[in-house]
């Protein structure tokens, strides 16, 4: 039998659309979600998502989704969700994990296979809980366990047994801190946000924003379709409409020492359980299905820094990864509409917008001629960010994602004119994610 | 769903006793045979014969005497339809009373007329009004979960009401009608097309139903589903978990709006015609409680129950019947209750809303009838939700037995009515209010 030429090696790359998105109201930790797992949550949101764009017994491409905080029996959580999700059981999944940076790199992930024809639809989501946070026993104690369970004889294994001592029965409970210098992320942050100068009033100020601007688009019904409630909870809970920057002036600081400290739990995002999930496909399978695009996923970037060396501040690689992607863009910093710069800390917005100001840091640190120079602040985090909704790590990338693509769509509708929104990620391990969608 | 009170009075104890035993009705699956048992035709009308053509073509046994029929009847169909002299009702009582006493259990008696608002002469007029009276009393002597009700034509030429009547007749006498009972429906001279795929009576249709995150709104969107059309289920963002579900459930899409909102027709309609290509069915089933003796009642209740049950569904229908929205073969049915008929204690707003809901069809049917579309409302009696479930023990009880069935209806029973509205079949009732009360004593 003769075979088949193979078809020609290069395929021109596809505009990916981002349809739309789904996610669980966002739960403060040990709250209204202490007892649902990652995979209940990532199930709800996925099953949310059905609902919305009609997928019920539907198969999609490619689910791709992870969580930061993981239990081990969670070793395949993307595929798990989807088995006990209305999605078809034939849809493949994987899971991947690059902290805060997790859902968006995920949605760069899908939408890559999805502009090479690889598939033509395709789901990215996260999940988050720190409520039903894994608990490993102590490392002595494990290599103990590991032993006895290697022992043939029972005499053996309780040979092995024998050596368990009083202190390795201390559990052993996930901490929000850096492996290599053992500092929490905020601690981090606070070193960068004093070396920056940025103030306890900016700061607050932008924290008051961020939840004025989310109560504000409940209000007008924006999130009527990006969220979906689960177990009780309709809206984030986190959220404070009435925030003020006199309130907010009260607390004291929890990151960094001294006078000069300026981070509170004001204005740091606080542990948070939840979940989101966003819908990318082809022109073609959105066609198909019938459904509109509300905007493109046009390009994404991931960059780190060497914040163990001290270098760079661990939440900074989003500075260096922006201008790498407009260079690759042809666009400048100021060529956005619409700018999401995830909250992870007030000071970390200020940060990168200050060192973005700042010659040399562009100069020196980034390798540009000039700065990238300031942006238009009634553009940034438009329909409010981490601070208000809260940060269950996996899940941020496809909250963002998903409010800003529907809110270009909007943009886009209204003025008739084509719009370009800019998404910034920071992440644990000096990690960021950008990525540039337009419609 | 039964209570402990329902589990003790439908024991066998109690049955010995002679406690007044609920029958389970014989409610629809599709594949059903359309009766349980030989048909008995009779009355000399203008209808029998083609009705009894049509019977036999959907399978079952038809006689026009009782002679020629053995056993126990599934139903009696009494064309009285050209009954001018009350003399004439003299055969009614002869043909009709030996087949009573032959029903089978959840049989049914359909008795056809002529509606006497289209006619002029006294006796005429005094014959036909007389089945109203007849029909409604029969159903209260009927037992083992047998129904009685009536079909009026309203047209001049018995030929164009035949597809009609035979769509209304055909829903009285399947197990879609279970809870009907005691029931006038009236039926122009709409051509009624019959469904090419009995079993899917609704494809191809695109319906949405609001309020469709729980309970009987929930049960309307699984039977619209399952009678082929593809819904769109639609509640506030509050319900969205159970709305996803329920999509989920039916395959359709969940769309999370407050009906209340100025912009919610506009938004059902673009979601209907982007994702699916039209809208052709709605079924304006949101509705909220908020009771109170009126002089108790706050501005806020009164106030947000007439908004969600009424002002909404008359803003939405605007967009819905305006450019673009439901075109030939559209349906729209309102969801009324008893409570806006026969009104209730401690409900004065939301009576008034309900019978402002009637207000609407009667007010819309004229002016959609020249496109196609019709508008109905549904009128559920004691329905068996979770908010009846909240219902004091003894408004309970009496709710539930006061009718002719001596039980509550599902949610189930109230879909199947507005699923049997929204069928092309259907095209000839326009402007009605049918109550799904097992007969209810209430405003009866």
């Amino acid at each position: 039998m003769a075979r088949k030429t193979p078809a020609p090696p290069t395929r021109q790359a596809r505009r990916v659309a981002v349809l739309g998105g789904n996610r669980i109201p966002f739960a403060r930790a040990h709250g209204a979600y202490a007892r649902a797992s990652n995979q209940d949550m990532l199930t709800a949101a996925i099953d949310g998502l059905a609902a919305r764009y009609g997928l019920s017994g539907q198969q999609v491409g490619e689910v791709v989704a992870g969580a930061v905080l993981k239990h081990s029996r969670d070793f395949n959580l993307a595929r798990e969700s989807v088995l006990g999700s209305r999605l078809a059981p034939t849809t493949p999944a994987y899971d991947i994990q690059q902290a805060c940076g997790t859902g968006l790199e995920a949605a760069i992930l899908v939408a890559n296979k999805i502009a090479l024809g690889q598939i033509d639809s395709g789901i990215a989501g996260g999940a988050d809980t720190t409520s039903d946070a894994p608990i490993a026993v102590s490392e002595d104690l494990r290599k103990i366990l590991l032993a006895a369970n290697r022992a043939k004889k029972p005499v053996d294994k309780l040979k092995a047994l024998a050596a368990v001592r009083p202190q390795h029965l201390a559990p052993s409970i996930p901490q929000n801190g850096e492996p290599r210098t053992g500092m929490s992320m905020g601690d981090h942050m606070a070193v960068t946000a004093e070396q920056w100068g940025i103030t306890r009033e900016a700061q607050d100020e932008l924290a008051v924003a961020s939840h004025r601007n989310l109560a504000a688009a409940y209000d007008r019904g924006f999130l009527d379709d990006l969220v979906t409630p689960f177990l009780g909870l309709a809206r984030d809970n986190n959220l404070r409409p009435d925030s003020s920057v006199e309130a907010l002036a009260k607390l004291k600081p929890v990151f960094g020492t001294g006078p000069n400290a300026t981070m509170t739990a004001g204005n740091s995002t606080p542990l948070t359980d939840g979940a989101s999930t966003v819908l990318l496909a082809s022109e073609e399978w959105a066609k198909a299905q019938h459904l509109t695009p509300l905007a493109w996923f046009v390009d994404g970037e991931t960059a780190a820094v060497d914040y163990v060396h001290g270098e760079e501040g661990l939440l900074m690689a989003p500075a260096y990864a922006v201008p790498r992607l407009l260079a690759r863009n042809g666009l400048t910093l100021q060529d956005f509409d619409y700018y999401e710069i995830h909250e992870a800390f007030a000071s970390t917005v200020l940060t990168h917008l200050k060192a973005w100001e700042d010659e040399e840091f562009c100069t020196k640190r980034l390798g540009l001629d000039a700065p990238l120079g300031a942006i238009d602040r009634t553009k940034l985090n438009v329909n409010g960010s981490s601070l208000a909704a809260g940060h269950p790590f996996a899940a941020t990338g496809g909250r963002i994602l998903a409010s800003l693509a529907k809110q270009l769509r909007q943009k886009a509708d209204e003025t008739g004119q084509p719009v370009r929104g800019l998404i910034s990620i920071c992440a644990a391990g000096g990690l960021g994610v950008v990525a540039i969608l337009e419609a | 769903m039964a209570d402990l009170f329902t589990t003790i009075i439908t024991s066998p104890l109690a049955r010995k006793a002679g406690v007044p035993q609920p029958t389970k009705l014989r409610r629809y699956t599709p594949g059903d045979p359309l009766v349980e048992g030989p048909v008995l035709v009779a009355g000399g009308g203008h209808f029998d014969t083609s009705l009894a053509n049509r019977l036999e073509q959907a399978g079952a046994q038809v006689g026009t005497a009782l002679e020629e029929l053995d056993g126990r009847l599934g139903a009696l169909v009494l064309d009285l339809s050209a009954a001018a002299d009350p003399s004439d009702l003299v055969a009614l009582h002869a043909i009709g009373a030996p087949a009573v006493k032959r029903l089978a259990k959840n049989a049914r008696v359909v008795v056809l007329g002529t509606d006497p608002a289209t006619l002029t002469d006294v006796s005429h007029i005094a014959a036909q009004r007389a089945l109203e009276g007849f029909t409604r009393s029969l159903g209260k002597e009927l037992r083992f979960g047998a129904t009685a009700n009536l079909v009026l034509a309203t047209a001049a030429d018995p030929a164009l009401a035949e597809s009609g009547v035979w769509s209304a007749v055909e829903f009285f006498l399947s197990g879609r009608s279970a809870y009907v009972d005691g029931q006038v429906v009236r039926v122009g001279d709409a051509a009624s097309p019959s469904a090419a795929d009995p079993l899917r009576p609704l494809a191809g249709k695109v319906a949405v139903v609001t309020g469709a995150a729980r309970g009987i709104g929930a049960e309307i969107a699984a039977v619209l589903a399952r009678d082929g059309a593809t819904v769109i289920a639609v509640d506030v963002p509050q319900a969205g978990e159970s709305l996803a579900k329920v999509a989920n459930d039916v395959r359709g899409t969940a769309l999370q709006l407050d009906v209340t909102t100025e912009d919610a027709g506009r938004r059902i309609l673009e979601h209907a015609t982007s994702r699916h290509g039209s809208l052709d069915i709605v079924v304006h089933n949101a509705g909220i409680l908020r009771d109170k003796l009126f002089v108790n009642m706050s501005d806020d209740k009164w106030a947000a129950v007439l908004n969600v049950n009424l002002r909404s569904i008359i803003r939405m229908n605007e967009t819905f019947l305006g450019g673009g929205g439901l075109g030939e073969g559209g349906r729209i049915v309102c969801l009324s209750s008893i409570a806006g008929i026969a009104g209730n204690r401690g409900q004065t707003n939301y009576a008034a809303s309900k019978a402002g809901v009637i207000g609407i069809v009667e007010a819309l049917e004229g002016q959609v009838r020249d496109r196609g579309i019709t508008v109905n409302a549904v009128a559920p009696g004691f329905i068996e939700t979770e908010m009846t479930k909240s219902v004091p023990f003894a408004t309970r009880e009496v709710g539930r037995r006061s009718n002719s069935l001596q039980q509550g209806g599902l949610p189930k029973d109230v879909a199947e009515t507005i699923a049997w509205l929204a069928q092309p079949g259907a095209a000839a009732v326009n402007g009605q209010v049918l109550r799904v009360c097992g007969q209810s004593l209430l405003g009866a």
